[in-house]
């Protein structure tokens, strides 16, 4: 081990202006010193008297590379006296080999405004995408629906039976838990002020109006959304969806309108489903409680629940439908490469399809209230 | 009139032009190939025709109606055109006769039952009608893929190496049974692969294609013989280049002497030049002053290719028979005997 105390590494004038003087151990640990030394040396020697040189490794060889570049600059060589001849040999290995060390600096990621920028340009990429993607739904709709025979029927009775009756028993369950917290949680208060009986109105319209088709909603976006978006996600990777067309068969007839009908039909009929259940658990709570029994529960649930109540709740299933069915087979067809793609996406179907279904359902709350209804 | 005509082709993704001014002409029931190494652009060109991919200038004509230009794009479903792929893409859930019969929903079903007979017995896989794609192997999954893509009846089919996944004995095998079954149809076939001697058994013309470019179109004889440039020279064949001195317009003095051919260049007296010579331009000659030490050795059946080093230190190629049993180290005596005269210059990039 060199003590670099003992030998600092030094470059030196002479008494002649043509001549620099290196000395001491050029070594890597040396390199902190030499380095403000390296700095102030200009153009103009063209001798280096090296004789005095006692050590040299490979960062020492780097340092003296580049003091000599310096002292080039342009000009013609630079004669180097007294320098060992394995030194000589170790600054031309690291001469040699100095282009492979080259590493590029890490490029600049984008700027925030940048960023931002792109973000928006990508949403709004989506946004018309997706409206595309529903007018050309909407396009083949018709085209097929002059064609019923074409409509593949089993396609669509086989979506009933996966988004619609395998989710019976989750949706039930979820909208009877709903209504026993919304009944017990409404009902403590209602108590303080003995209206009791309030409760069929709290627990009945909130559900049917509200919480029945979003609910429903919302679990079919994570069940059945997600599938589709990985169903044709996964035959987009495959080449399926390429192979489809090519033999003359358009996707959306073949791929899309069976679950969008599905879809259609089924979800009203689950939103209906909640409904019933949803009730029930409140009047479950509201006996338990409440001292609200089933009778009494009964006898006033025709008075509040009106039919138009029941309507508003379940017309808003099919447009929920729709979005869903639209938003999981646009994100599947967005798939591009590989694996990785159809996870993305279909991740992204959810969070979409659950956002525009909130979305939607507020706008239709103000359009209600606008309409008086 | 052809049938399809892509007329000077861009395509890109993104910002990156990968097919650079791409034309060619396919004739009714011809057979040709797009040859290269992988990401030349190949695949892009052939999507492009089956409507994939959007084209960025130029224009693709297909039996004389314009199906892609900037801006404009006939989708693939309205092309009719078959499409073979790389995986198979069979549909895995329905059978080999459903999958065969998939393009023909409108049909009835005797129509489809017969056309699915039929185009079994045609692939050799009659009586596979009620097999899943997974109880097949590879050559029979892409048999059924083929018998598929020419059920609806297109006089295009397109091919993206479809044999690739397959054994090279197999491959070369139903390279030349595709081209039966679509004579015997009369469709018209264009195939993408990476693997000239696929290209060459069973294409009557191909392009090679070479950093989104098609370098040559050409017969296979033409490309290997009389290559228009050195990247093609390069790509097609095996063959290593020696360099020399143009004495006369069909003559160079080479390293080895003089080298007289068949062809006639115009380039000035002097001219460096580079010649092309192809295993098949040495033969063996025990009487030959030329010797020359073996290097490397690979049997190959009817042939065996040797690696030779001439004296100055320059490799050539040579085919010998295979009775022409030497070892690697042994000195042996050639002749060249070059039956066209390829010659680049070699001041010249190309």
């Amino acid at each position: 081990m060199i003590d670099t105390a003992l030998h600092p590494a030094r470059i030196e004038r002479t008494a002649d202006a043509d001549t620099l003087r290196i000395s001491g151990a050029w070594i890597t640990a040396s390199l902190v010193d030499l380095e403000p030394q390296l700095a102030a040396i200009e153009a103009g020697p063209n001798t280096l008297e090296a004789a005095d040189l006692i050590a040299l490794d490979t960062g020492g060889a780097l340092a003296l590379r580049s003091l000599l570049d310096r002292l080039r600059d342009g000009r013609g060589e630079v004669v180097v006296q007294g320098l060992r001849e394995e030194y000589r040999e170790l600054l031309a290995l690291v001469d040699a080999r100095l282009s492979d060390f080259v590493c590029p600096l890490p490029e600049k990621g984008p700027g925030t405004l940048e960023r931002i920028g792109r973000t928006s340009f990508d949403l709004v990429d989506d946004v018309v995408g997706l409206f595309a993607f529903i007018g050309e739904i909407s396009a083949t709709l018709l085209v097929t629906l002059r064609h019923p025979v074409r409509l593949r029927w089993r396609e669509i009775v086989d979506t009933l039976h996966t988004a619609g009756v395998n989710a019976l028993p989750i949706i039930g369950l979820l909208s009877f838990l709903i209504g026993i917290v919304i009944a017990y949680q409404g009902g403590v208060q209602l108590r303080t002020y003995g209206a009791n009986i309030f409760v069929v109105e709290l627990v009945s319209l909130t559900l049917v109006r509200e919480l029945a088709p979003v609910m429903a909603a919302v679990i079919v976006a994570g069940r059945t959304g997600s599938a589709y978006a990985a169903q044709i996600g996964t035959m987009q990777v495959n080449e399926e969806v390429d192979a489809l067309r090519t033999l003359g068969i358009s996707p959306l007839e073949m791929l899309v309108l069976p679950k969008l009908f599905g879809l259609m039909i089924a979800l009203p009929l689950l939103t209906m489903f909640a409904d019933v259940l949803g009730i029930f658990g409140g009047m479950v709570m509201a006996a338990a409680v409440l001292d609200v029994s089933f009778q009494q529960f009964f006898a006033r649930l025709p008075e509040v629940v009106s039919a138009r109540h029941f309507l508003i709740g379940i017309g808003k299933a099919p447009v929920f439908a729709l979005l869903i069915a639209a938003v999981g087979c646009y994100q599947g067809f967005r798939v591009r490469g590989d694996a990785d793609s159809v996870g993305r996406q279909t991740t992204v179907s959810v969070v979409q399809g659950i956002f525009l279904v909130i979305v939607v359902d507020a706008a239709f709350s103000i359009l209600f209230s606008w309409m008086g209804i | 009139m052809p049938l399809l005509q892509v007329v000077d082709v861009d395509c890109r993704y993104g910002q990156d032009t990968v097919v650079h001014n791409a034309s060619l002409h396919v004739r009714k029931g011809g057979f040709v190939s797009l040859l290269g190494p992988s990401g030349c652009g190949k695949t892009t060109i052939l999507r492009a025709i089956a409507g994939f991919e959007p084209v960025h200038r130029g224009e693709i004509r297909l039996r004389g109606e314009t199906v892609a230009a900037p801006g404009h794009s006939v989708p693939p479903e309205r092309r009719r055109l078959g499409m073979v792929f790389q995986d198979y893409t069979l549909f895995p859930h329905l059978d080999v006769a459903s999958n065969i019969t998939f393009g023909l929903r409108d049909r009835s079903a005797a129509e489809q039952q017969r056309t699915a007979h039929s185009l079994l017995e045609l692939v050799g896989l009659a009586g596979y009608a009620a097999r899943y794609p997974h109880e097949l192997s590879g050559g029979q999954q892409q048999r059924v893929a083929l018998a598929r893509a020419i059920a609806p009846g297109p006089d295009l089919l397109l091919m993206d190496e479809p044999f690739s996944s397959l054994d090279t004995d197999m491959r070369e095998r139903l390279g030349i049974e595709v081209r039966q079954i679509l004579a015997e149809r009369d469709v018209t076939g264009i195939l993408v692969t990476h693997d000239q001697l696929e290209a060459f058994a069973s294409s009557e013309q191909v392009g090679v294609m070479h950093d989104g470019r098609i370098l040559q179109w050409d017969s296979p004889y033409n490309l290997y013989h009389e290559p228009a440039n050195r990247t093609v020279a390069d790509f097609i064949g095996q063959g290593r280049f020696l360099r020399g001195s143009l004495l006369a317009p069909n003559a160079l003095e080479t390293e080895i002497g003089l080298i007289r051919g068949d062809r006639a260049y115009g380039w000035p007296r002097g001219t460096t030049v580079d010649v092309l010579v192809r295993p098949d331009d040495v033969l063996p000659d025990e009487a030959s002053e030329l010797r020359c030490a073996i290097t490397n050795k690979a049997f190959k059946g009817a042939e065996i290719l040797y690696t030779l080093k001439l004296p100055t230190g320059t490799e050539l190629l040579s085919l010998f028979p295979s009775h022409h049993e030497h070892q690697v180290g042994d000195s042996v005596g050639v002749r060249l005997a070059p039956r066209h005269l390829v010659l680049f210059r070699a001041d010249r990039a190309s």
